[in-house]
Parts: structure tokens; C-alpha cells; sequence
């Protein structure tokens, strides 16, 4: 994590660390992890993440961006978040 | 269903004394399974003990029983079904019957054919049987694992019984959990066979024999799940249906075979609906059935239950399961499984055998074993789609059929198809592994072992797939690929669950016997050689079954899309449904004290599960999982 972590970075990263990884313990998440090699997320988990983005940051992911370059850690989903709401 | 249970000394000499308050301690954990009689046999170095649930010969045939010329006697659990044809055999060479029964007929069996008997056996049967001549003493188990039979041996004794409860009072030190067989459930559901959730106490596997003479403890594979491709039937499709016809009428007649009346548990799905067709149109019984209903529509099946039933015209009786049902009946239900689940599935199947008796029923027929013999599962099915993918696994269309298995299927994936791939194509790069079928199964299972405590992971030392897979047998290689998936699915989810956790344990602890006519050894030997193209054409499962029987089913019960059953698991193990007598089981200080699990992964596990979000499949697995194990610990180990 950041020095100062933003809010929405917070927040992705606790949404991942309580619902998947079942901890609180900022240090086993590291930004850059893949969540398909590490095995974070299976196929339902990605669709409850495109509802989290939707519920909780008012993103919507259209079909086409629902990609691992956009979703597969927390540092592609800073990014694409950025993208989005520039 | 009875009961069985004795202890042996191994060294067989004639100083060991087996004390028969032990035994009958130990027949006392085995009333549920036989509450009409029991009896007890000592001899200076065996003890047997018996619990009876009559349903054959009801005035004698009590046991043990004990030859004519007082050389053999046995215990025996379960039904042989071709009894009377044996017992005509018999009288023709000369044996002289005092009763009616069928085990008196597995007594002369045996002393006819020595230990060859059980070849000629068509039934579901736990055995042990004591041969004074010989010095011999004989555990056997039938064919595919209807009937449970434990053992353990300790200080030269070698200790069974049907149920692993039976087997404590016997033991100086009490039961310990086997935590590599832990990491099997937690791998396949149910550990790899000979082993349990208890360190040194083992099954004799489905078709095993295990002789006991001078000193030694031998097993023997008397039969197995046999496919060879050359041994394919010639015949036509059509042939072929009409023979798997006239097979299951007559497997389904003899298993009406009884002094009792019979009932049949009745589910909408295919398998069911053709036993329940069969016993109204060649069972000469009356049409008793039985069904279970969920409150939840997608459990439910009572719109197929209820065309079946005005369509054949059955007496019928339902149970409406209610989510809260399944955490206030799931201890109970535990202590009968004696092994750790991952589904809530048995805690209705053991409320419908309680409606079953109370109806003054003690015997049902059921469909179990249908899908396996004869192609039904989704896995044979995914399996099928994934070899077909695996020729081109980059591919954007060849994975398009999952969605014919999944219609729900939403998985975007308009980029590279990663996500369809990682998610569904495993081992997509070893499409000859023998067990290519059931890799995706076992690894979303082992997800749930992310719920180790550290203690745990550190101190298992065997790869749970590398146990099953030093189980198979050689032949497996050279199997069809339908037919590996088959024996991996009889060999490990269905007679390591389905038949125990979910079927006899759920029968026997309300004293009711299941019989199983798809499990007919007949049966599964004619199918095993129907090729796999005609149980499975395309995508469309049970072909051959649904060629053989659909004359006599309503046609939305043939075509409808099949139904796996299931339970409410996640909901009724959380929130308030989850009772406080179930939810501390998973308080820090009891995971602690039990240090099998990472309690505080499991109280954010809890925390999810309570919020009401879903959970994933390994997720929802590793609640019922880790409940279920935590309930093992307290009552079968530390009580």
C-alpha cells in the first residue's frame, strides 16, 4: 500500500483483503498482485467485484473493458478507476 | 439395514478371552441401526455382537448365527436379494435350511463355495463370518459400498464394526483425527478409501474381502468397476436399451424382495421417476413414495413430483425442509455421518427417512447410483466440452458449449479469453490426465483449505492428490475417458459420500433400509460395456436409460434439464439461522483450542456469510467444512 493510501484505494483493498483473502492484515496484499495467479479471485468473485465497483464507486464496467488489464489488481483497477473518471 | 460388530484376536489362539460386555457396549452405539433384536456371541478368541432391523424372515433368522455343525458363524448387515434362487441351488446339493432368512443362506454360501461365496452374491452386504476348521475369520464388504464396514486393529485384536461409534468402546485410547484424510475431504469430499477421519481405523473398501488367518491380515479385490473399450457391445443402440430395460425391471423386482412393506423416495428427477414407473408397472406392491420439498424454489422440485405422481398414480407423502431445519438438525446429523461434510445435503435426506418411519416404513428403494452408472453427471458432461476445447485451447468457440452446461454463464470476455480459461479450461494443457475429469472439482474444493491454520498446513505432509491417484488402479490409463471419469466418480464421490454420508448414515439413524436397484451388479456390468456414445450423445446425459424407460414418463419429466439435488447451505449456516449451539463451533476460542483452522480467517469468513453477501462455492464449502470437523473434534475425540 501507499504511504498515504487514498480513499478509493482503502477501499479496494479492504473489499479484496476481508472478502477473499478473510484478514485484515494489510500485508498480505501487496498492489501489484495478480488476482488470477494468486488465485484471489474465481468467477464469481470478478462479477462481485463489478458490482462493488458499480455499488460502491459508481463504476460501471461495460462489457468490453472487462479484461485483466483492467482487473486483475489493485494497481490495474486504480488505473482503469482513473481512466474512467477522467 | 442391522448392525455388526465383533472383535477378533488376531493371533487367533484359543487363551485370548473377548469380554462380552464389551461387545455388548459396543452393539449398544449400533441401536439405530437395528432396534427389533440383538444378540451376542463369544468364543474364546472372537466376539460378535448383532443388532437386527427385521425386514426379511421376521420370526427367526436371528444372529449371530451359527452352522449346523457349530464350525461357522457370522454377522451379517444388508440383503442378499437373490436369496431364494441361492437357497433353491443350495437344497439341490444337499444343505438343509432351519429358516427362512437370507443370511442363513450366506452361511451355507460359504460353506459350499469356501471364500468364492460372494461371487454369486447380488445384493448390499457387511459381513464377518468365523471359520472354526479353517481358522479363518472373514470380513467382507459388497460391491460398490452400500453397507459400511469398519475395523481397526490394536494390541493384536482386530476390531469391526459397522459404524465407527461402535468400534470406541473397544479402543484403550479413544479415536484421533487422521489429519491427511482431513485434507482429502477437503480435497475430494471424502477421504481416499481405506482411510477415514479417524487415524488408524479403516473401511473395508466397496468389493474388498479381508481374511484373517494365521496371524496375517490379507486384503483381496474380489470385484471392481470394470471398463475395457474392446469389450464394447456390438449390438445396436436399440438392443442395447431393450437389454438395460428388461435388466432394471428384474434388479428392481428382487429388490421388492421383502416380509415389510417397501416404499420408494421419489425426487422429480429422472432416476427416481423410472424406479417409481418400474414398481407400478411390474412391482406387484403397492406404490408408496416419498419426497422431500424445499421452501426455497430453487431447491424445489415438487412441480415434477407432483406430474409423476397423478401420472402413476402413487400414495404419497412429502416433507417440507425449512432453511432453519438444517442447523437445528446438523449436529445430530453429524454424529451419524462420523466423517466431516461440505454440504448440507444429507441433514434432509436424514428428515426423510424419519418420514419414512413414520409412516411404519423401513425399507425404500431410491435412483442412487443412476447418474454414475449410467452417464448422468454435469462433470461427465464439462469434462466432455473441455477435451473437445483442449484440441484448441485458444479457441474462442469451442468453450461457446459451456454455455449450453451453464446457460447463466455471463463470463465476459471479449479480450483473450483469459478469464473463460482460467476459470473453466484447467488442465486444458494435460487433457490425458487420468483424472482431467475431476481436476476442476477437486482444485475449486481444495480452495477452502485457504481455512488451514498455520499448524495444520505445516504438519500435513502428503498431497491429497497424489494419494488418490496411487489408488487407481493401472487399467485406469487405458480407459475410455467417459469411463475414467465414471470409475473416479463410483470410486470416490459416490461410495465415499453419497452412499455413507448421504445415504446410509442418513437411512440407518432412523432404522431404514435404502436399496439401490442402478447398483445392481448386473446392471453396471452391462453398462459398463455400453459404449460411451450412447449414454452420452452430445450433451444430452442418461441417453441410453432415458431410450430404455421414457414409454412409461410423463415428457417433461424425460426432457427436463437436470436438477443436481441440493440444499440450503450458506443461508441456513448464517446469520440468524445459524443457532448459537452450531455458532460456537466457530468462536476464536473453541478454533483455537481445536487449532485446526484460522480462526481469524474464519471469523471474516462468518462476517461475510452473516452480511448476507453470497458465497462462493469453496467459501460456502469451507463453512459446512470446517462446522462439520469442529463437530467431530468435540464429539467423537475430545468426549
Amino acid at each position: 500500500m501507499t504511504a498515504v493510501a487514498t480513499n478509493q484505494e482503502s477501499l479496494l483493498r479492504n473489499f479484496i483483503l476481508e472478502n477473499y483473502l478473510f484478514t485484515d492484515d494489510q500485508s498480505k496484499l501487496n498492489n501489484a498482485d495478480s488476482f488470477l495467479d494468486t488465485g484471489i479471485l474465481d468467477s464469481m468473485g470478478i462479477l462481485e467485484l463489478i458490482y462493488f465497483l458499480d455499488e460502491e464507486l459508481s463504476i460501471k464496467v461495460e462489457s468490453n473493458e472487462m479484461i485483466p488489464a483492467n482487473l486483475d489488481s489493485i494497481d490495474n483497477l486504480l488505473a482503469f478507476i482513473a481512466k474512467k473518471q477522467a | 439395514m442391522c448392525g455388526i460388530a465383533g472383535i477378533v484376536s488376531s493371533k487367533l489362539d484359543s487363551s485370548s478371552k473377548i469380554g462380552s460386555n464389551r461387545l455388548r457396549q459396543m452393539a449398544e452405539q449400533l441401536l439405530h441401526r437395528g432396534p427389533d433384536e440383538s444378540g451376542i456371541l463369544t468364543r474364546p478368541n472372537i466376539g460378535l455382537a448383532h443388532r437386527r432391523l427385521s425386514i426379511i424372515d421376521l420370526t427367526s433368522g436371528q444372529q449371530p448365527m451359527i452352522s449346523a455343525d457349530k464350525s461357522i458363524c457370522l454377522v451379517f448387515n444388508g440383503e442378499i436379494f437373490n436369496f431364494i434362487e441361492l437357497r433353491e441351488a443350495l437344497v439341490k446339493k444337499g444343505h438343509r435350511f432351519t429358516t427362512t432368512s437370507d443370511t442363513e443362506v450366506v452361511l451355507h454360501m460359504y460353506q459350499e463355495y469356501g471364500l468364492d461365496f460372494v461371487q454369486q452374491l447380488n445384493g448390499q452386504f457387511a459381513i464377518g463370518l468365523w471359520d472354526d476348521k479353517e481358522q479363518r475369520f472373514i470380513l467382507v464388504r459388497d460391491r460398490v459400498g452400500i453397507c459400511p464396514l469398519y475395523y481397526t486393529v490394536e494390541k493384536d485384536q482386530l476390531i469391526f464394526a459397522s459404524e465407527i461409534k461402535a468400534l470406541k468402546p473397544a479402543l484403550s485410547n479413544g479415536l484421533e483425527l487422521n489429519k491427511q484424510a482431513l485434507d482429502q475431504i477437503f480435497t475430494f469430499w471424502a477421504p481416499v478409501s481405506p482411510n477415514t477421519i479417524f487415524e488408524n481405523v479403516y473401511e473395508v473398501s466397496p468389493g474388498q474381502m479381508l481374511v484373517l488367518e494365521k496371524g496375517q491380515l490379507k486384503k483381496h479385490q474380489y470385484w471392481d468397476w470394470q471398463f475395457n473399450q474392446k469389450g464394447y457391445w456390438q449390438t445396436s443402440e436399440q438392443q442395447q436399451a431393450d437389454e438395460l430395460h428388461e435388466l432394471l425391471i428384474e434388479a428392481t423386482k428382487i429388490r421388492l424382495r421383502a416380509d415389510v412393506p417397501v416404499g420408494a423416495y421419489l425426487s422429480g428427477g429422472l432416476d427416481s421417476s423410472v424406479l417409481v414407473a418400474m414398481i407400478r408397472h411390474y412391482g406387484g406392491v403397492p406404490l408408496r413414495t416419498f419426497s422431500l420439498n424445499f421452501g426455497e424454489a430453487e431447491f424445489d422440485e415438487k412441480s415434477y413430483q407432483s406430474s409423476l405422481i397423478a401420472h402413476l398414480k402413487a400414495e404419497h407423502s412429502h416433507l417440507l425442509v425449512k432453511t432453519e431445519d438444517i442447523a437445528q438438525n446438523f449436529i445430530q446429523t453429524i454424529i451419524h455421518t462420523e466423517t466431516p461434510i461440505l454440504r448440507t445435503a444429507p441433514v434432509p435426506m436424514g428428515m426423510l427417512s424419519s418420514l419414512v418411519r413414520a409412516n411404519d416404513f423401513k425399507v425404500v428403494l431410491t435412483g442412487e447410483g443412476a447418474d454414475e452408472v449410467l452417464g448422468g453427471y454435469d462433470i461427465f458432461k464439462e469434462a466432455k466440452v473441455r477435451q473437445f476445447w483442449a484440441i484448441n485451447p485458444d479457441s474462442k468457440f469451442r468453450p461457446l458449449l459451456l454455455k449450453k452446461l451453464y446457460p447463466y454463464l455471463t463470463l465476459p470476455d471479449s479480450g483473450q479469453g483469459t478469464y473463460l480459461k482460467r476459470f473453466f479450461g484447467e488442465a486444458l494443457d494435460t487433457p490425458n490426465d487420468i483424472a482431467f475429469s475431476h481436476l476442476p472439482r477437486w482444485s475449486t474444493t481444495a480452495k477452502a483449505k485457504k481455512f488451514y491454520s498455520s499448524e495444520l498446513s505445516a504438519e500435513l505432509n502428503e498431497n491429497a492428490k497424489e494419494a488418490i491417484y496411487a489408488s487407481f488402479p493401472k487399467e485406469l490409463n487405458q480407459m475410455h475417458p467417459f469411463n475414467r471419469s465414471q470409475y473416479i466418480e463410483s470410486k470416490s464421490l459416490m461410495a465415499g459420500y453419497l452412499l455413507t454420508s448421504q445415504g446410509d448414515r442418513m437411512l440407518a439413524k432412523n432404522s431404514v433400509e435404502g436399496r439401490f436397484p442402478f447398483l445392481d451388479h448386473r446392471v453396471i456390468e452391462f453398462a459398463n460395456r455400453v459404449p460411451p456414445k450412447y449414454k452420452m450423445k452430445g450433451l444430452n446425459e442418461k441417453s441410453l436409460l432415458k431410450k430404455a424407460m421414457a414409454r412409461y414418463l410423463p415428457k417433461e419429466i424425460v426432457h427436463r434439464h437436470k436438477q443436481p439435488y441440493r440444499a440450503p447451505d450458506m443461508k441456513a449456516m448464517s446469520g440468524d439461522y445459524l443457532v448459537d449451539e452450531l455458532r460456537h463451533y466457530l468462536t476464536e476460542q473453541e478454533l483455537t483450542k481445536v487449532n485446526l483452522f484460522d480462526a481469524n480467517k474464519v471469523k471474516f469468513l462468518l462476517k461475510k456469510a452473516d452480511s448476507g453477501k453470497a458465497l462462493s462455492i469453496p467459501e460456502s464449502q469451507a463453512l459446512v467444512g470446517i462446522l462439520s470437523t469442529q463437530i467431530i473434534v468435540d464429539k467423537f475425540i475430545n468426549n
